[in-house]
């Protein structure tokens, strides 16, 4: 015991923090799709992560299988990305300001999916993929290992990864990742532009949704905040996979990983201010400080080195 | 070949802004034509080009490639008939993506992108041939970033990507202005060996005069949205800077165009 605090506790915490961190982390895979391939900042994901929740518990709570509830999840996710896509690209409006305005409106929609601001969903009456409860049950050897939620989303989270490994290798991916390099060169090799940053927005939506519909169920219900600041989350586990594993992995799937390890990181930094007895009120403060600085870093980086480094143009 | 009536352009109009770039624009390319060509700033050269890529809709006029009128086609759908060489090495190409990558999206220019796999075993040996070719070392660095190279290897990468799949249509909009005096000969040389060896119909723009004598079997100079010189074939070949100024001062009405277009 050291100034009252227990070591034992925040150990007794961990399990916790990885299991959250790497529900997350799905979220922040994508946002790194969208901020990082498309080099698009969207501010959906804080309405889409809610409305993957919703709909997976809605669905669960009125009978419908898992994988259904999951499917629907992450298709009506997609669908929010599809509404900022063509705000964005066929009402011309600016990136930020079109993820910001589905995110209003996502507001009210994911109140009318729910019918109230908070809607529970029992672990006692319905088979979840996920479950705090799952978590404590295999630690308390009262379950089997396998229905850890560490292990269910981590193959989860393997799988989404080597799909996704697939998808930005083929033609289209590819065409993808060439739209958010370089919009110029993109149209001028005959790629439409605009219906690759639609889709790319459906896709990252539709992976947000359904981080939102794991982390519904492992918690327990949902709840018409529990997108509040998911950006900065998202930016934060992409940030810090990056700085972190820059040199180690350069390959597009370990990539992915890394931002899998830096949402699990920040979900036990988290978790560590918190056993620092941290006033949980000035938690979004510390994340944003924190995203901003690191934001900041490759500005500040390179101002100091005058050789800039050259890259694509059309960053705007 | 390529075939502009009466193309205009105006950007902002109706304000204080107003400026007429292109003002009533015809133009006739025959297959296999290298055409060249000049004028001052804000003449109307880079307008013209971005006005048959697709870059920005016309006001009035139409444009057909190969008695294809794609005026209303958006850029990107026009790219199954053109390619393009842009004045900024980084424009060119996707700086993040390997030399290979980039080779790969410029293959399957105009082609319907799909699930296949974007890069194939076959092409990565075709790409080296074609890269050790350029005589820059580049085949020993296949899955290099883009990003990495000097902009003149850039600009040449871009060259191959542009001719990779043979284009109807080639477009040069001053691709050798930003490089250095030694590397811009090198890529005017290979522009030339590229051109030759495909038979491309191509517009070059430039801003010197020797260079758009030099090259071509025609060359046209704009002044104020409009062509005012088109000479090809013989008189071409006689062609010298001096007769040229010469030629477009009585064209333009003044002298003081002159120094505008040897300083520029």
């Amino acid at each position: 015991m050291i100034l009252g605090l227990n070591i034992l506790e925040l150990f007794a915490q961990l399990p916790g923090a990885v299991a959250q961190g790497l529900i997350w982390g799905i979220m922040a895979i994508g946002v790194y799709i969208t901020f990082r391939i498309l080099d698009i900042a969207d501010l959906t994901v804080d309405g889409s992560f809610c409305t993957g929740g919703a709909v997976c518990v809605m669905l669960i709570v009125n009978g419908y299988d898992l994988f259904t509830a999951l499917m629907v999840s992450f298709i009506v996710g997609m669908l929010t990305g599809l509404v900022t896509g063509l705000f964005h690209t066929f009402f011309g409006i600016s990136a930020i300001l079109a993820g910001i305005l589905t995110q209003l409106g996502l507001w009210s929609v994911n109140l009318a999916i729910m019918g109230k601001p908070n809607q529970a969903l029992n672990v006692n009456n319905y088979n979840l993929l996920v479950s705090l409860r799952y978590l404590q049950e295999v630690i308390k050897g009262t379950r089997p290992f396998y229905w850890s939620p560490i292990l269910v989303v981590g193959v989860f989270v393997a799988f989404l990864i080597a799909i996704l490994y697939w998808f930005f290798g083929t033609e289209l991916g590819s065409s993808i990742r060439a739209t958010g390099n370089n919009q110029n060169m993109s149209r001028a090799l005959g790629i439409n532009t605009k219906f690759n940053k639609v889709l790319g927005l459906m896709l990252s939506n539709g992976i947000v949704a359904l981080s939102g519909a794991l982390l519904s169920q492992y918690q327990g219900f949902a709840d018409i905040n529990m997108g509040r600041g998911a950006i900065v989350i998202g930016l934060a586990a992409v940030i810090i996979g990056e700085v972190l594993f820059a040199r180690l992995f350069r390959n597009f799937s370990l990539r992915l990983l890394g931002v899998v390890i830096g949402a699990i990181i920040y979900y036990i930094v988290i978790q560590t201010v918190l056993w620092l007895k941290l006033n949980p009120n000035y938690l979004k403060l510390l994340s944003a400080v924190v995203v901003s600085v690191f934001l900041a870093i490759p500005h500040w980086k390179g101002k100091l080195f005058t050789a800039r480094r050259k890259g694509g143009s059309d960053r705007a | 070949m390529l075939e502009l009536q009466n193309v205009s352009k105006t950007f902002n109009p109706n304000t204080v802004n107003q400026k007429v770039a292109l003002n009533g624009v015809s133009l006739t390319l025959k297959d296999g034509d290298f055409v060249t060509v000049i004028g001052g700033n804000g003449a109307g050269k880079s307008t013209m080009l971005n006005a048959v890529a697709g870059v920005f809709p016309i006001e009035s006029g139409r444009i057909l490639i190969d008695k294809t009128d794609v005026t209303s086609l958006p850029e990107y759908k026009r790219a199954i008939y053109i390619s393009r060489v842009f004045q900024d090495p980084m424009m060119g190409t996707a700086a993040s993506m390997g030399i290979d990558e980039n080779l790969a999206l410029a293959l399957r220019r105009g082609k319907r992108r799909g699930l296949r796999w974007g890069i194939t075993a076959k092409e990565r040996a075709q790409y080296k041939e074609l890269l050790a070719t350029l005589d820059l070392g580049l085949e020993q660095r296949l899955t290099t970033k883009v990003g990495l190279l000097s902009g003149g290897q850039r600009q040449a990468l871009t060259l191959l990507m542009a001719t990779l799949k043979k284009p109807k249509l080639l477009l040069l909009d001053e691709h050798t202005a930003a490089l250095d005096p030694k590397t811009a000969v090198k890529v005017l040389e290979m522009t030339e060996d590229i051109v030759r060896r495909n038979n491309l119909t191509t517009l070059m723009i430039t801003h010197n005069m020797k260079d758009a004598i030099a090259h071509g079997n025609r060359l046209i100079m704009m002044y104020e949205g409009r062509i005012v010189i088109d000479i090809a074939g013989e008189d071409k070949k006689k062609l010298t800077v001096e007769k040229l100024l010469d030629l477009f001062s009585k064209v333009s009405g003044s002298d003081e165009a002159d120094d505008k277009l040897l300083l520029s």
